[in-house]
């Protein structure tokens, strides 16, 4: 049986485009980019070709606002850091609490180990972030303000715009962690007033191991890696040539499946959410259904466990993730789920799908034909089934 | 994904006796949903015999904590109260060929519905929290004496030991306190009464700096030397004078023939000639050699009279 891959917003398949582009920069186009010679110089030109095809996506007007990374994450701790350096007078950070751990774990170490004070904004049930909330915990000691553009779990897209004029006002900075949003949803970065955005290859068909930091224009930026002078001294290590022009590929992909993913995919998802709610009871999409990333649907099965849904989804060879606490081995439920309020009831047994270009009809059609029984199998095991139970939360999609 | 063994998925693919038993006269309800584990555990027992003749569970919980309270059913079904009491976690872990390190807490949620369910049966009120001393873990409502039961069953001597079997401390970590409390005077008790090496038990005052195992106990000379020919007949001489009394008093003996680079020629006698154990005795002989000697030596009989 062919497998049934949805779980995108975890990891993406290289696509084999991106694979071709990169493989002659493993043993042909070997150089060192820095290298006073033709191998390097070979090198230098698919750098920057690579460069611009990702200022291409994201709608940068210069070439020296992209700093690659080794990492989404990596590009978040830089960002982070960057800023509390150079905001001179202002040592204070604002996020939200649904944040990856890319951010929110850096936080809590930099509250713990250097007494930072950050405040984490909260969101609604749907996962919204509380603007006046937000607006509150800016002032001038905040340094940077730092709001995922989409989160990973529910798919729901932040205001990013609003966010980041609102951090100008209190004259802090803004950084977004897009490492969902880009390539799934369009972008222009050179009319925008957000000054740093991170991204990861492999969330786009690139492979892992590369990622960028977009900083805008004007902003200083203090080094995580210091070194040798590659990206312009910003980020010192020799360039990851095959890596970088792997993203390039990726990014030109990314382009020309834009509309693709805005229509297409986002179908797939609607008929794997709506097929799922009509053919199981007790069960509720979390996230904004009215504003989300096109790909993701995350949807809270009650009074059952998340690891057992995905062991018995593996076993007919589908694959996506949940938020359970078990799959995780933290021994707590997804805190987005949590700071969204869903009951535990439910947060333990929510499954996120997420979809890439590459799904199609038949990968729905056989989630809808395994999941009832699934569901139905793990709630006569579990004792606190009962048939027609109330929903003790308000969907948000009916 | 985690590293289940065949048995675990085979009990959580195919659970046996999952289900409500509709006559059960002992019930236990341990964990609750928002732990993200729950189990409640149906039992019926033989008024005249004390026998479980049937037994059923409902699990809310991952594919370890389903397979866990299977295995639990299998385990006791057709023994006696008093012989269920004697089953620990481990078993239960055991019959599954294992569990993850992380996943130990769901043969503990096992067994701790157990002896919810044998109390409900003899008519006690089992109150699943905080009779037996503190609530430690106030984000799994775990108490001091499940703490312990697991500490104590299990040989646990870390925190992190204590949060995979129990779940404490693996929230809010606000615990730690308490935990560290309770796993340093257990474990304490446990060195006094023999069940723990003093070296291993928990200490919250150790360095934080983790010390390497030792790997290998060290050759008498050192790592490095090289042992002549002499000292190790020396060494192996002395090592079979240590273990000859304990063959005289079985009315054997046994002497040192010849040493042949790793080969160790000893010559049994008396008693062990013809003993069915002589093969028992020659590895007895060798571990010893190898231990004192600190490098793999073999121990070879020759025949007596040669």
């Amino acid at each position: 049986m062919r497998p049934v891959y949805l779980d995108n917003n975890a990891t993406t398949r290289v696509d084999p485009k991106v694979v071709e582009a990169m493989l002659p920069f493993f043993t042909e186009q070997f150089g060192n980019a820095s290298s006073m010679h033709a191998f390097g110089s070979e090198v230098g030109t698919a750098l920057k070709r690579a460069r611009q095809q990702l200022q291409a996506l994201l709608g940068t007007e210069f070439d020296h606002e992209i700093v690659y990374t080794g990492s989404g994450t990596e590009a978040d701790n830089t960002a982070i850091l960057s800023a509390l350096e150079t905001q001179t007078g202002r040592d204070e950070i604002v996020t939200s609490t649904v944040e990856h751990p890319a951010i929110l774990a850096l936080c809590q170490w930099l509250q713990k180990s250097r007494g930072i004070k950050v405040s984490y904004v909260p969101v609604d049930s749907r996962g919204r972030l509380d603007i006046e909330a937000y607006r509150k915990a800016l002032g001038p000691k905040t340094a940077i303000a730092s709001i995922m553009w989409a989160n990973n779990e529910t798919g729901t897209i932040f205001p990013v715009e609003t966010l980041a004029d609102l951090a100008h006002e209190a004259g802090a900075l803004f950084h977004t962690d897009a490492v969902q949003a880009v390539g799934k949803v369009p972008m222009d970065l050179k009319t925008s007033e957000i000054d740093m955005l991170s991204l990861s290859g492999h969330k786009l068909h690139a492979p892992k191991g590369v990622g960028a930091l977009y900083v805008r224009r004007g902003v200083r930026l203090r080094p995580l890696l210091r070194g040798g002078h590659q990206e312009r001294g910003r980020r010192a290590s020799t360039e990851n040539a095959p890596g970088i022009i792997g993203l390039g590929a990726a990014a030109d992909l990314a382009i020309q499946h834009m509309q693709d993913e805005q229509t297409r995919v986002a179908a797939l998802r609607d008929r794997l959410e709506k097929g799922l709610l009509q053919r199981i009871g007790n069960a509720f999409v979390t996230g904004d259904a009215d504003n989300r990333l096109p790909n993701t649907a995350n949807i809270a099965f009650e009074f059952i466990e998340g690891e057992g849904i995905l062991l018995l989804l593996n076993k007919e060879g589908i694959a996506c993730s949940s938020g359970s606490a078990c799959t995780s081995g933290s021994l707590e439920p997804s805190h987005v789920l949590r700071a969204m309020k869903v009951p535990y009831t439910a947060a333990h047994g929510a499954i996120r799908f997420s979809f890439s270009r590459e799904n199609d009809d038949a990968d729905v059609d056989r989630v809808l034909d395994v999941m009832p029984k699934i569901v139905e199998k793990l709630r006569a095991l579990s004792p606190f089934w009962k048939s027609g139970a109330k929903t003790d939360f308000e969907p948000t999609y009916a | 994904m985690w590293d289940y063994t065949d048995k675990v998925k085979e009990y959580f693919y195919n659970p046996k006796n999952a289900g409500v038993l509709e006559d059960a006269n002992g019930i236990g309800d341990v964990g609750a949903i928002s732990c993200g584990d729950a189990l409640r555990l149906m039992l019926k027992v033989d008024p005249e015999t004390e026998i479980i003749t049937a037994a059923k569970f409902q699990t809310f919980g991952c594919g370890s904590a389903i397979a866990s309270s299977s295995a639990l059913t299998e385990l006791i079904i057709g023994k006696t109260i008093s012989e269920a009491m004697q089953l620990t976690n481990q078993d239960i872990a055991d019959f599954l060929g294992g569990l993850p390190p992380e996943k130990m807490h769901c043969s503990v949620m096992g067994y701790e519905a157990l002896r919810a369910a044998i109390a409900n049966y003899k008519g006690d009120t089992w109150v699943d929290d905080h009779e037996e001393g503190e609530l430690l873990c106030k984000c799994f409502g775990i108490d001091e004496g499940m703490v312990e039961r697991a500490i104590r069953v299990n040989k646990l001597t870390t925190i992190e030991q204590v949060t995979h079997f129990t779940k404490a401390v693996g929230s809010c970590g606000t615990c730690i306190e308490g935990v560290e409390g309770v796993l340093g005077r257990v474990n304490r008790d446990m060195v006094a009464a023999g069940e723990l090496d003093a070296a291993i038990a928990f200490d919250p005052a150790s360095s934080a700096i983790p010390r390497r195992r030792e790997r290998h106990k060290a050759s008498p000379l050192g790592a490095k030397q090289q042992m002549t020919t002499l000292q190790k007949i020396k060494l192996i001489e002395g090592a079979i004078e240590e273990i000859r009394p304990y063959l005289k008093s079985d009315g054997g003996d046994c002497e040192l023939v010849d040493v042949d680079g790793d080969r160790v020629l000893v010559r049994l006698s008396g008693a062990c000639i013809g003993c069915q154990a002589a093969s028992v005795t020659i590895n007895g002989i060798q571990e010893r050699l190898v231990a004192k000697i600190g490098r793999p030596l073999r121990v070879i009989p020759v025949p007596a009279g040669h």
